[in-house]
Parts: C-alpha cells; sequence; structure tokens
C-alpha cells in the first residue's frame, strides 16, 4: 500500500494537547515536515515558549529546551551561540512574544541572531483562560478587558511584523494566516524560506501566522476562521515585510 | 606562572577563560564593570563569545541556553542585577544546568549604592528565585581565591549539574592583588569538557539515532512526577553536602576565649583584629566558610574550644549568616553580631574593640 | 614588617597610580601587597584615594586605618588622612595643594611644592612620580631600580619621551626627601 500521508519524521508519537479547531497542530506540522524536507532533523534544536505551546518541547522529535515566558529568543541565542552548527528556532505566542518577551524578541532580532521565529498570533491568551493579549483587536472582549478592548486606555494591537521590520538586521520577515488551505500552503512557504535561510545561515527569520482561538473566543472552529478574516486580518495585514534573499524555489 | 598585580573582577574573569569558559553573557554594573569589559577584551581572542545582553533577564536566560548546550558559561553581575536574574536561576537549578554566576556585591536594598556589601547572603543561600532549589555557592576572601574559584566553581557545575554562584563583594571586585593563574585549558582539553554532557544536552544527533531527543525543561505538570523530580534535586544536594563543604580556620586553638565567623572580605578585617589581639596576649579564633552552602555547621560547632564565652559574627550587612551560626552553635554558647551596612566596610579598630569587650 | 600608605588627592592627580607602581614593585621584590582603591562617581574629578599594604606577611584586612605613610595630593585628603597617621609615621604633603598644611608633630613631615615642580621637571602629569619619589627616597619601601624596571617595561617601546619624564620626577622626588 502506498503512503500518502504521515507524521513527519520531526514529530514525536506523543499527541498534541491543542483544543478541538486549533491552529497550533497545523503550525507544528508545517514546521515539523519543511525540517524534514530540508534534512534538518539531526542538527535541528527548538525552543518552546510559555503559553498554549508550552509543552511543544515534547512534541518535536529533536532536541528542545523549555523557556522562561517571554526569554525564548535569549534561550534560543545562548543555544546558537554555544552550538553555531546546529540550527535553532523558537515558537512563541502573542503574550510571550509581544507582551513580556519584547525585550528579548527585539533585541535578539536586532542582534541578527541566526535563528528563526514562528510566532502565533490568536489575539488572546489561550492557556491562562482567555484573557487581553498585547495583539488583542480594539473593543474585542476578553476575560480581562470584559468590556471590550479600549483603545484610550490601553492602547492598540502590537503589529510584531511591522515593528521588527524597522530593524537593520532581520533577514526575513513575513506574516501569514493560517485561515484556509490555500492560506496554510502559502504559509508553509514562508515557513520553507525562513528555514531555508536558517540552514544557510543568513540571519534572522520570523515567521508570523495568524491563527484562531475557538475556545477562549466562544466562537466555533468554522466560524472562527470567519471571524479572523473579517477581524484580524485588515489589522494584521498578511505579506513579506522583509526579504534579503532572492527567495527560495 | 609569574604573579601579576590584578583586579578581583579581571582575574576571575582571566580564570574563567582559562578555564574553559567560552561564552560569557552580561550587562554592564557597577561594581563589576571590570569584570565585562575583561571578557569583551579577551573573549575574542579565544574565539569565545562574548555577548552584551539587553537586561539582566536575557543574560540568565541565555546563560540557560548555553549550559543547556553543555558548555561552560558565565555571567555576572552586581546585587540589583543579580536580583533580576532570579527567575533565569531557579529555571537554571530546575532544568538543571551547569553554570556559573558571580555577584560582585554592593549595597542595597533596591538602588543602594555602589560600595562593598553582602547582604545577598539570604538571596544566595536561601533561595532567592521560586521553588525548592540550592546554589552551590562560594565567597572568596582574596584576588587568588576569587581567580581560583572559577575554575573549581566550572568543576562543581558540572559534576553536580547545578548553578555555581561566586558571591564576592565590590572590595574584592575592585582591589589589586598578585594573582598566580592555573594553566590554560587546552582546546582539546574544551572540547572533551564539552561532550561530557552530550548524554543529556543540545547537541546535534550525530548518528541520526531515531530516539535522540532531548529536553531541556523546568516544567513537570504531573505533581506526582514534579514531587520526583524535587526529591530527586535534593538527593543530590544532600551529596553535596556530604563532599563539598570548604572552610579555613584561623588561630583556633584550646585558648581561644571567643570564636568569630566571618566570611569572603569581611573575614580579612577580623584576622587582622585577631593578629591585634594575639599581641595583647587574648585568644581568638575564626571560622571562615569558604562554602556559604553546603554550610559548615559542624565544622563550626567542632571548633568551640573548652573556654570560648561567645561565638561572634562579622559581616556587611543586619546580620543575615546569624542563623546559620545559631543553628551551628545550638545554644552551646551566646551568639553575638556586629555588622556595617550601607556599603560601610568596618575597619580592624572596630572589630578589636568589639572583641576585646568580651575578654 | 609591613607598610601601610593611603594615597589620597584629586581625580586626575593620578594618586591610583602611585599605590600601583608600590604594589607592582613590592610584588616583584617578593613582599605581600594589596591595592584597595575608592571607586565610583568621587573618581571622577572628586577626591580620589588608595590603600596600599606591602607586607612580609600575608596580608589580612587590605583596609587601613591607621597608615604609616600619607601622601596627600590636596588640603581635603590631608584634613581627612593626616590624623589617623600612625605616631612617627611619614606625611608627604604637596605644599601647592594644601596650603593649610598639617599641625601634626608627631611625625615626619615632607613638605614641597611638587606641582610646581612637576610643571618644571616639563608636565603637572609628573606630580604623582615626584610624590611617589619622596616615598621610596624617605622609606625605602621598594627600590628605585625596580620601580625603573617595571617602567621601562611598560613605557620604554611605547612612549621613550614620557619615560624619561617619569623617571626624572622619581629622581627628583627622592632628592627632596633626602
Amino acid at each position: 500500500m502506498e503512503v500518502i500521508a504521515k507524521r513527519p519524521e520531526s514529530l514525536t508519537k506523543t499527541p498534541f494537547t491543542y483544543c478541538p479547531g486549533c491552529l497550533h497542530g497545523v503550525a507544528h506540522r508545517l514546521i515539523a515536515e519543511t525540517i524534514d524536507e530540508l534534512g534538518l532533523v539531526n542538527s535541528m534544536a527548538g525552543v518552546a515558549p510559555v503559553g498554549c505551546s508550552v509543552f511543544a518541547y515534547k512534541f518535536f522529535n529533536f532536541d528542545m529546551a523549555q523557556a522562561a515566558h517571554g526569554r525564548a529568543p535569549a534561550v534560543a541565542t545562548g543555544m546558537k551561540r554555544a552550538r553555531p552548527d546546529m540550527h535553532v528556532f523558537t515558537y512563541q505566542g502573542d503574550g510571550d512574544l509581544a507582551a513580556i518577551g519584547t525585550a528579548e524578541i527585539i533585541h535578539s532580532a536586532n542582534r541578527g541572531e541566526h535563528i528563526s521565529v514562528f510566532f502565533v498570533n490568536n489575539a488572546i491568551y489561550g492557556m491562562t483562560g482567555g484573557q487581553m493579549a498585547p495583539t488583542t483587536l480594539p473593543e474585542m472582549k476578553t476575560s480581562t478587558s470584559p468590556y471590550g478592548r479600549k483603545v484610550d486606555d490601553i492602547g492598540y494591537p502590537i503589529r510584531a511584523a511591522e515593528l521588527l521590520a524597522t530593524l537593520v538586521a532581520p533577514y526575513y520577515i513575513e506574516r501569514v494566516s493560517l485561515l484556509s488551505p490555500a492560506e496554510i500552503i502559502k504559509a508553509k512557504k514562508a515557513v520553507l524560506k525562513a528555514l531555508t535561510y536558517n540552514k544557510e545561515g543568513r540571519g534572522f527569520t520570523f515567521v508570523e501566522f495568524i491563527s484562531t482561538c475557538p475556545t477562549n473566543w466562544g466562537i466555533d472552529p468554522v466560524k472562527s476562521k470567519e471571524w479572523a478574516r473579517e477581524n484580524m486580518l485588515p489589522f494584521f495585514k498578511p505579506g513579506c515585510y522583509r526579504d534579503k534573499g532572492e527567495g527560495v524555489e | 606562572m609569574a604573579k601579576v598585580l590584578m583586579k578581583g573582577n579581571e582575574a576571575v574573569a582571566e580564570a574563567a577563560i582559562r578555564a574553559g569558559c567560552r561564552l560569557y553573557f552580561a550587562y554592564p554594573i557597577t561594581p563589576q564593570s571590570e569584570l565585562i569589559e575583561y571578557m569583551a577584551k579577551m573573549m575574542p581572542t579565544v574565539n569565545g563569545c562574548f555577548l552584551q545582553a539587553e537586561s539582566e533577564v536575557a543574560a540568565i536566560n541565555m546563560v540557560y541556553g548555553a549550559g543547556g548546550a553543555g558548555k561552560r558559561v558565565m555571567t555576572s553581575s552586581s546585587s540589583p542585577g543579580i536580583s533580576l536574574k532570579q527567575e533565569g536561576i531557579s529555571y537554571c537549578a530546575g532544568a538543571e544546568i551547569p553554570c556559573v554566576i558571580v555577584n560582585v556585591q554592593r549595597g542595597g536594598p533596591g538602588l543602594g549604592d555602589i560600595q562593598p556589601g553582602q547582604a545577598d547572603y539570604f538571596q544566595a543561600v536561601k533561595g532567592g528565585g521560586h521553588g525548592d532549589y540550592q546554589l552551590i555557592v562560594l565567597a572568596p576572601s582574596s584576588v587568588q581565591e576569587f581567580a581560583d574559584m572559577a575554575s573549581d566553581a566550572f568543576d562543581l557545575a558540572d559534576k553536580y549539574r547545578n548553578p555555581v554562584l561566586i558571591l564576592a563583594d565590590g572590595m574584592l571586585g575592585q582591589m589589586m592583588e598578585p594573582v598566580e593563574f592555573k594553566p590554560k585549558k587546552t582546546d582539546e582539553e574544551i572540547a572533551i569538557l564539552g561532550e561530557q554532557h552530550n548524554s543529556w544536552c543540545i547537541c546535534p544527533n550525530q548518528d541520526g539515532d531515531k530516539k535522540h531527543h532531548h529536553e531541556i525543561n523546568s516544567l513537570e505538570i504531573d505533581p506526582l512526577v514534579l514531587e520526583k523530580h524535587v526529591i530527586k534535586l535534593y538527593e543530590k544536594y544532600a551529596i553535596v553536602e556530604k563532599n563539598e563543604i570548604r572552610y579555613e580556620e584561623y588561630n583556633v586553638s584550646d585558648d581561644n576565649e571567643v570564636l568569630c565567623v566571618s566570611f569572603g572580605t569581611a573575614s580579612r578585617i577580623v584576622k587582622s583584629a585577631i593578629d591585634e589581639l594575639k599581641g595583647k596576649g587574648k585568644s581568638v579564633g575564626l571560622i571562615r566558610p569558604i562554602t556559604l552552602w553546603p554550610y559548615p555547621y559542624e565544622q563550626i560547632k567542632a571548633a568551640i574550644g573548652p573556654k570560648v564565652k561567645k561565638v561572634y559574627v562579622f559581616e556587611l550587612n543586619m546580620g543575615q549568616m546569624v542563623d546559620d551560626v545559631k543553628i551551628a552553635v545550638n545554644g552551646k554558647v551566646p551568639v553575638d553580631f556586629f555588622g556595617k551596612v550601607g556599603g560601610i566596610v568596618f575597619t580592624p579598630a572596630e572589630v578589636e574593640e568589639k572583641l576585646e569587650k568580651c575578654f | 614588617m609591613k607598610t601601610e600608605i593611603i594615597c589620597a588627592g584629586f581625580g586626575g592627580q593620578g594618586v591610583l597610580t602611585i599605590g600601583k607602581f608600590l604594589a607592582q614593585a613590592g610584588m616583584a621584590e617578593g613582599k605581600h601587597v594589596s591595592w584597595l582603591p575608592s571607586y565610583g562617581p568621587e573618581m571622577r574629578g572628586g577626591t580620589a584615594n588608595v590603600m596600599t599594604v606591602v607586607s612580609g606577611e600575608p596580608i589580612a584586612s587590605p583596609i587601613v586605618s591607621y597608615p604609616d605613610v600619607l601622601i596627600a595630593l590636596n588640603q581635603p585628603s590631608l584634613d581627612k588622612f593626616g590624623p589617623s597617621v600612625r605616631k612617627d609615621g611619614v606625611i608627604i604633603i604637596d605644599a601647592d595643594m594644601c596650603p593649610h598644611g598639617c599641625k601634626r608633630d608627631d611625625v615626619v613631615k615632607i613638605t614641597a611644592p611638587m606641582s610646581s615642580l612637576a610643571k618644571e621637571i616639563g608636565n603637572i602629569m609628573v606630580l604623582n612620580m615626584v610624590a611617589l619619589g619622596v616615598l621610596i627616597g624617605k622609606t625605602g619601601l621598594v627600590k628605585y631600580e625596580t620601580i625603573e624596571a617595571d617602567l621601562n617595561k611598560y613605557m620604554k617601546a611605547k612612549n621613550p619621551d614620557l619615560l624619561a619624564l617619569n623617571l626624572s620626577a622619581i629622581k627628583k622626588g627622592m632628592e627632596l626627601a633626602k
């Protein structure tokens, strides 16, 4: 019998712990498949964040470190500097990267650390139960913005890709979405680009995934994708914000 | 090798490089700036990594990453910066990351001042970060000892897979004394050191073993598993307590009428006072804990001679070590304390005066 | 035998260097030495001091309460440390910078317009070397030759003119001590 789909070698057999309809599994799979395709599984190391993907260290089938909240880029910096022959990435959520870890992401990007950062933005804190994130949209209700996010009081959502694109050093920055099969195929291309540049030692690469949180948004998985398309994409515009390379086939 | 005259801050940096440290991450702060500056200058000459981090927090997490990758790594700071590192230190202890942290202490609390102090004793030996854990804590009292401790600290960190803290102070960091360095480890020796952790650390999967999956982690979500992990840590700490207690006795004898306990630079002032009193026919002994954790409880108890009327603790803080001395003395004789704070260092004359009143 | 020295003055007068040369020379002659500077903002233009100990025995406290020798290159330093100098100790005073002098009569005082002398030699910067010369001339704590060898090591190749200037300043100081 011909095998047409199988678990990537870069994923362990540990079942994902994500909610039904969550897109973390999709993002994990894209990363794992790409690492397989690039033949990097034996030289890859990742850093898991604090947040819903805190257990990512169990899911990827190579060496993984679990970092303190927001500090994944610093941990990745230490790992990469200690093992320049390895390929290092971080996997971070919006609270981890754009709130508590703002300093670490900006400075690792600014140093042009030779790491890849995969950033999953779903506009909410998932693991702690639906609190306001730095990427929560204006007027969006969460458990800590029960009357809606008031921009006069707490400011506007942070656009991480655009923010990092103001820096000189980063090699590649792109925002993609995971809201349909076509978008997922596009996202895969961005992951491939980031990890290829990583493999080639070109510099700092960053991919932001626009994702959903059906559980904490209180919207079913199918409708949550529509909601994200209508509400998130106009503010967080997909696109390539930096590409210093010639591109990857 | 001939002796060289060097500041403590520079000597510990040089000694760390000689001991095979090739990764150093830190943030500038007085009075340890000569340490970071020395590393900035010297690391590139040995193909090492010097990185000035964006914060103390980032620096200790870089240490977590590099130590997790099995390489000798160091960070350093002074008191307020060490407070910032505490989260990362707790993670390093939980994930059993070998690494060396140097604290060139200054006056506190808060921003305090930049003069020498010893007020981070509690933070160093009783926790500092969250959770049940211990650091191995070494307290040097001379520039030579400060330098020697660098290689000792790396050896202990590697042996026990545990963070080691060298608790110095501004005086030791700033003063110059002659130092004789140990020979430089060769690149070959450093490579061997780097391989000793390959069974658990972040490293390439060289033989393509499909089961190769090392985790650097302090998270155990299952309470039963976490309990096991903490108990395992404490079994390790018990071995450290059994094997690694270090201390110095100075003028300890059966004639002692007072026994002093003092660590780090403060102990040197006490020694001067003891010498002066010796000239006056008054016998005072000193126990200087070199490891502040594990602590030499039994050794202090054993040093209390038959004529000792009092155990006197001298520190540059408000008496943070007194509790540990009381545990050691266990009510046998009274325990008294004299200290200076705010970055002020007591003089030999002041200590002598305190001791003289005991006779 | 232990000699405790305090050198004090304004930041920029080179007092820390006096201590450093003493410690370096003491070490070269096989003695135990320690060098403990004041540090922090006061060093930037304010008063600076350094405590140096040279001893035949291991040094316990590097902190000097009662110096055997004081070099005072300004009046505030003389006022601050003058009273603590041991009886029969030595106080070396730059008369240019210490207009009020020192009232002690139980110590050996060497007072000379060292700043002016340094200018005569060629550069106010060598004031500290004049003071160092006075100290070794008076106390014999370390040998001139040891300091010369040390200076040679650091300056001969890089800056031979400055080396000559420094050495003549030290010699001038030694003459003053006679």
